[in-house]
């Protein structure tokens, strides 16, 4: 440890109630990193169960029941515990303050509460899923879900209704900084990417979320008091279910991958040293995506039973949502045009989120198209094209997020020669993992299925296989982020020479971020030309 | 062709040629992608001292061009994918009507002649086929990946789904939305027989009687001659009920001024929920049948309706 | 007042503290809306129920809650009115009339609540509505018990907000110079105010006339 260990919002006080009851949006970050990272080794604990299982046709391990629980379980924690709050709530809530030259969010405390109020819905919801489980899927359909399924339904559902109220509190905590608390200068068109797509992740948030809380009210009151809101032998309508349901839950999915999308904005530019391609196409596609994915939920039903014309209708809008998408690709791409690239770890996972992203969206043409959905929806296609977006998309995002933000976060550098290979293994395993999958679901093989034709088997074999390098390659960041904190160089103010106002302070900074507001004139991404290098931190 | 499975009906080559047209449109945007990505890198790597030149400044060219052809080609997707779903699958007229019940862990399957199966459903080749499918419990799917179709089976529903086999042969049949804990086991076999091969099997098959002649009796017994006395002219006793005689396929006008095609799912929602679709200039005292009457009695009675033939 | 170091004058967190009310009042739009909305899908599907349901539901009880939530919102008001002119008397008499109409309002759902059951209106097994929609009457009153449910829990929030601005009068921290957390409130007591409106007019209003 260096001898002049300066003042900073870690070294401030090491107290556990400086913790607990801290409202430093930094540290606030921190807390949430650690609550993250533990829901997402528990779905990962799930994923590695499934795929162990599924290397058998009679399946390897499970019975049937507890199959069902453990992909359920994959499915809760990780769509509300890890994927949906992830970025914003870590990456976001430090990040976002020091993006705009602002001392903390709008509401400190409200961040506080709202990580309590995440972790009382995440214990909750696991506790139900440990004692007694729940096997109904992630989707939770009725009358399966209210009428027919033994297990805590009604827990988990609370569980996830609590995390929902910490999902909009933070939102609302977003929403209201990037309007109230930009530095002097900052105008909208001058902010950077990261902040359009939280700010558009957190429109989302607060006007989807609650009609998912009302949706599970409505589940738990049905099933405790058994009225018939959506069970049909009692004069309910379970399409009614899935409405409500994937109202949000589909805009959910952008939820998910918006910030991530902001995250590889940011760093494309730092290391292909050039400002970014389209910058305002690019955040006019944000925007979009935003707004239509509102109305796309119903082509998660074409073979329920909805009219033809509706099918329709949403076909043609989830066409249209995936042009901004694509319009994205093409601007980050551009952006590597004439620019002087750099492979650290942070610029392998953006390029590996172009990619998976890239291959995850072109799937999605494929089950928004009407004919073609009958084929493919319920089937691993679908299992596929999801884990490409939101695995191979999201989650490496997330790891270029860390490893980018990494030094300012902790003051320390990772080793960059084990972040390029995890980066690369990750890569690998994760195309083992999955690619099968699409074609497993080509010649029909239907998802949430505990055991399987003996045809199926070779493929399941191979993503198996994946499965297990994909496992290793995760846990390799556990191991050498922590080694760093405690044997890492120390990382200068800016050691990527990135533009942005969060580099402008001490790695890592001071509780109060700025000591005076700064006042900004440049426009963003404002790179030096290529020829002119930063130095790197060894 | 791999990894489709071998197309075995009516509706597959054309679905087929769309999934194949979709992969071609995917490697071709791939290829550009991944092409430029590693071309970029490779000449605009850090240290490579090729000339960059100036940045592109104005980008709104790339951006009009690229939206544009985007917009163009997902909207000719969104099309061709529409076009044939609308084409494919709005059943044709006549086609042999085979009813299936799905239930946790297992598929029912009627035909017209009260022959029953369990988990197989027996049909002609080149025959198009129309699935009257409902459920006892929760949502099923039924699903049979080698004639690309799937549609979810709903209880309190009746769903339909059609379909014409080219070839004759054994299918997987999958219930493909989740059910609970048996739901991977809810497997069962399409048989594609020849023409005179299902007629063998209809013959000799387990039967519970023809399915109008036990509707018929089921009509008396539940007590709907009593009101619809079909077979004469309108309502007997004191109660005036719509007649029966070839509404089946006719155009019912009800009493909000609306009109509704009698088909089978017509027909059901008449017998359980008899308030929501009342016949114009009559009243709403007919009573719903819903938890009295059972699925196969249902069914029955329906086909007994179906066939009743006379005048308006 | 406590200044928060993230904001560069009173002013602008006063203005942060509104918009923010504003944004969460929105996100309870969605909340109920979405109830809204499936209300009226079902009314459209079960009017013979709905309409069966709506004469059983007590018009009285109902009508007297509504008069006595519109007064309590003039009371809040005005008490706004008074914390802006520093008159900490007025603002703790007027919170405290607020909160008073407040309590009696869920008294008078309770009473209300307790009739239903003793009827037979709470839905499952004994429902007391037959009739050729009795699956749509035992839906209405679902949607009764969850949507008066849901609206009492946010009375009980808001009385404890009205309670807590009541106790800072009387502390007299409110004034010209501040009196944010009084605007707050005051949105918020209206919007459960107005959340009530749109429930009677759904519950006791739309199937009797």
């Amino acid at each position: 440890m260096s001898a002049t260990l300066e003042r900073n919002y870690l070294t401030e006080q090491w107290t556990l109630r400086s913790w607990l009851l801290t409202t430093d949006h930094k540290r606030i970050a921190l807390l949430y990193f650690a609550s993250i990272t533990v829901f997402f080794f528990l779905g990962g604990a799930a994923a590695a169960l499934i795929r162990l299982h599924l290397i058998l046709p009679q399946g390897a391990l499970l019975s049937h029941e507890m199959y069902n629980r453990v992909f359920t379980m994959h499915g809760v924690v990780m769509v509300w515990f890890f994927l949906v709050p992830a970025v914003p709530v870590t990456l976001g809530n430090f990040i976002v303050p020091l993006m705009l030259g602002a001392r903390d969010l709008a509401f400190p405390r409200l961040n506080l509460f709202s990580w309590y109020l995440f972790m009382a819905g995440g214990i909750v919801g696991v506790a139900a899923l440990f004692w007694g489980g729940v096997d109904t899927g992630w989707t939770f359909y009725t009358p399966l879900a209210t009428d027919y399924a033994r297990g805590h339904v009604v827990m988990v559902v609370v569980g996830i209704f609590i995390s929902g109220f910490s999902s909009i509190a933070t939102g609302l905590n977003f929403i209201i900084t990037i309007h109230m608390l930009r530095a002097p200068g900052l105008r909208w068109f001058r902010l950077p990417i990261f902040i359009w797509t939280i700010y558009a992740t957190s429109i989302i948030l607060v006007l989807a979320t609650p009609v998912l809380a009302i949706t599970l009210a409505l589940l738990a009151f049905e099933r405790i008091f058994h009225v018939g809101v959506f069970d049909p032998a009692l004069g309910g309508d379970p399409l009614l279910f899935q409405h409500l349901f994937w109202f949000y839950s589909h805009p959910a999915v952008y939820i998910m991958i918006l910030p991530g999308m902001g995250i590889v904005s940011e760093i494309i530019p730092a290391f292909a040293r050039r400002e970014i391609f389209g910058y305002k196409f690019i955040i006019w596609s944000t925007v979009a995506i935003a707004v239509i994915g509102f109305f796309v939920w119903g082509h998660h039903m074409f073979v329920a039973g909805t009219s033809l014309y509706s099918s329709i209708v949403f076909s043609l809008l989830s066409y249209a949502v995936a042009v901004p998408s694509a319009i994205k690709v093409f601007n980050w791409i551009g952006t590597l045009h004439k620019g002087s690239i750099h492979f650290d770890a942070p610029m392998l996972y953006a390029l590996g989120f172009v990619g998976l992203f890239t291959i995850g969206g072109l799937t999605g043409l494929f089950v928004a198209a009407l004919a073609a959905d009958v084929h493919l929806t319920q089937t691993y296609f679908v299992v596929a094209h999801f884990h490409y977006i939101m695995v191979g998309g999201m989650v490496s995002a997330f790891f270029g997020g860390v490893h980018y933000w990494w030094p300012k976060i902790t003051g320390r550098m990772y080793p960059e020669m084990w972040g390029r290979m995890a980066a690369l293994l990750i890569f690998f395993g994760f195309n083992l993992t999955f690619f099968p999958q699409f074609l497993l679901g080509m010649q029909g093989m239907p998802r949430r299925y505990a055991s399987y034709p003996p045809e199926f088997q070779v493929l399941n074999v191979l993503s198996s296989a994946g499965a297990t390098i994909l496992a290793a390659a995760y846990l390799l960041p556990l191991g050498y982020f922590t080694w760093s904190l405690f044997r890492g160089a120390r990382a200068p103010a800016n050691p990527w020479g990135a533009t942005g106002l969060e580099w402008t302070m001490p790695s890592p900074p001071p509780t109060e971020n700025f000591a005076t507001t700064p006042v900004v004139t440049e426009r963003p991404y404002a790179y030096p030309p290529p020829g002119a290098e930063p130095t790197h931190a060894p | 062709m791999w990894p489709l499975p071998r197309p075995a009906s009516s509706n597959a080559p054309e679905l087929d040629a769309l999934i194949y047209g979709l992969l071609v449109m995917t490697v071709a945007v791939l290829l550009l992608v991944f092409g430029l990505m590693l071309l970029y890198v490779v000449r605009y790597r850090a240290g490579s001292t090729l000339d960059r030149g100036s940045v592109a400044e104005k980008s709104w060219r790339f951006e009009i061009t690229w939206t544009a052809g985007t917009l163009v080609v997902f909207f000719g997707l969104f099309l061709w994918g529409a076009d044939l779903y609308v084409r494919l699958f709005q059943p044709p007229g006549e086609a042999l009507k085979i009813y299936v019940v799905g239930k946790q862990w297992m598929w029912k399957v009627e035909h017209r002649g009260g022959q029953k199966e369990i988990d197989v459903l027996h049909m002609p080749v080149n025959t198009p086929v129309e699935l009257l499918m409902t459920s006892e419990d929760v949502i099923h799917d039924f699903s049979v990946p080698a004639f690309r179709i799937k549609h979810d089976v709903l209880p309190g529903r009746l769903e339909t789904l059609w379909f014409r086999a080219d070839e004759t042969g054994r299918f997987h049949l999958f219930c493909t939305q989740f059910c609970g804990t048996d739901h991977a086991a809810m497997i069962g076999e399409v048989d594609v027989l020849s023409g005179p091969d299902y007629e063998n099997w209809l013959a000799t098959a387990p039967s519970s009687g023809d399915l109008v002649a036990e509707g018929q009796k089921l009509f008396m017994r539940y007590g709907c001659s009593g009101c619809h006395q079909a077979g004469l002219a309108g309502g007997g006793g004191t109660v005036r009920a719509p007649s029966l005689n070839g509404v089946f396929g006719s155009t019912v006008p009800l009493s909000d001024g609306t009109t509704v095609q009698a088909d089978d799912r017509y027909i059901r929602d008449s017998i359980l929920d008899p308030s929501s679709q009342v016949v114009a200039s009559y009243a709403p005292v007919m009573p719903s049948f819903k938890g009295v009457m059972a699925e196969e009695d249902l069914l029955r009675i329906t086909a007994y309706i179906e066939s009743l033939a006379g005048g308006p | 007042m406590r200044r928060e170091m993230q904001f560069s004058s009173p002013a602008h967190q006063a203005d942060t503290a509104l918009a923010g009310m504003w944004l969460f009042l929105a996100t309870e739009v969605m909340f109920f809306g979405g109830l809204f909305f499936i209300w009226l899908v079902y009314r459209h599907v079960h009017a013979v129920g709905f309409a069966a349901a709506t004469q059983c539901t007590s018009l009285l009880i109902g009508a007297t809650n509504t008069l006595i939530l519109l007064a309590s919102s003039l009371a809040f008001t005005l008490g706004v009115l008074a914390a802006r002119k520093g008159d900490h008397r007025t603002l703790l008499r007027l919170s405290m009339v607020t909160a008073a109409l407040g309590l009696v309002f869920i008294v008078l759902k309770g009473v209300e609540w307790a009739q239903d059951v003793a009827a037979h209106l709470f839905p499952g097994a004994g429902f007391g509505i037959g009739g050729t929609d009795a699956g749509g009457a035992q839906l209405f009153y679902a949607f009764y018990f969850v949507a008066t449910g849901l609206h009492a829990v946010h009375m009980l929030v808001g009385v404890a907000l009205v309670l807590w601005i009541a106790w800072g009068a009387q502390r007299r921290r409110f004034g010209p110079a501040w009196n944010t957390p009084v605007e707050v409130v005051g949105l918020y007591w209206s919007f459960v105010d107005l959340i009530w409106v749109v429930l009677f007019s759904l519950i006791y209003v739309s199937g009797r006339v």
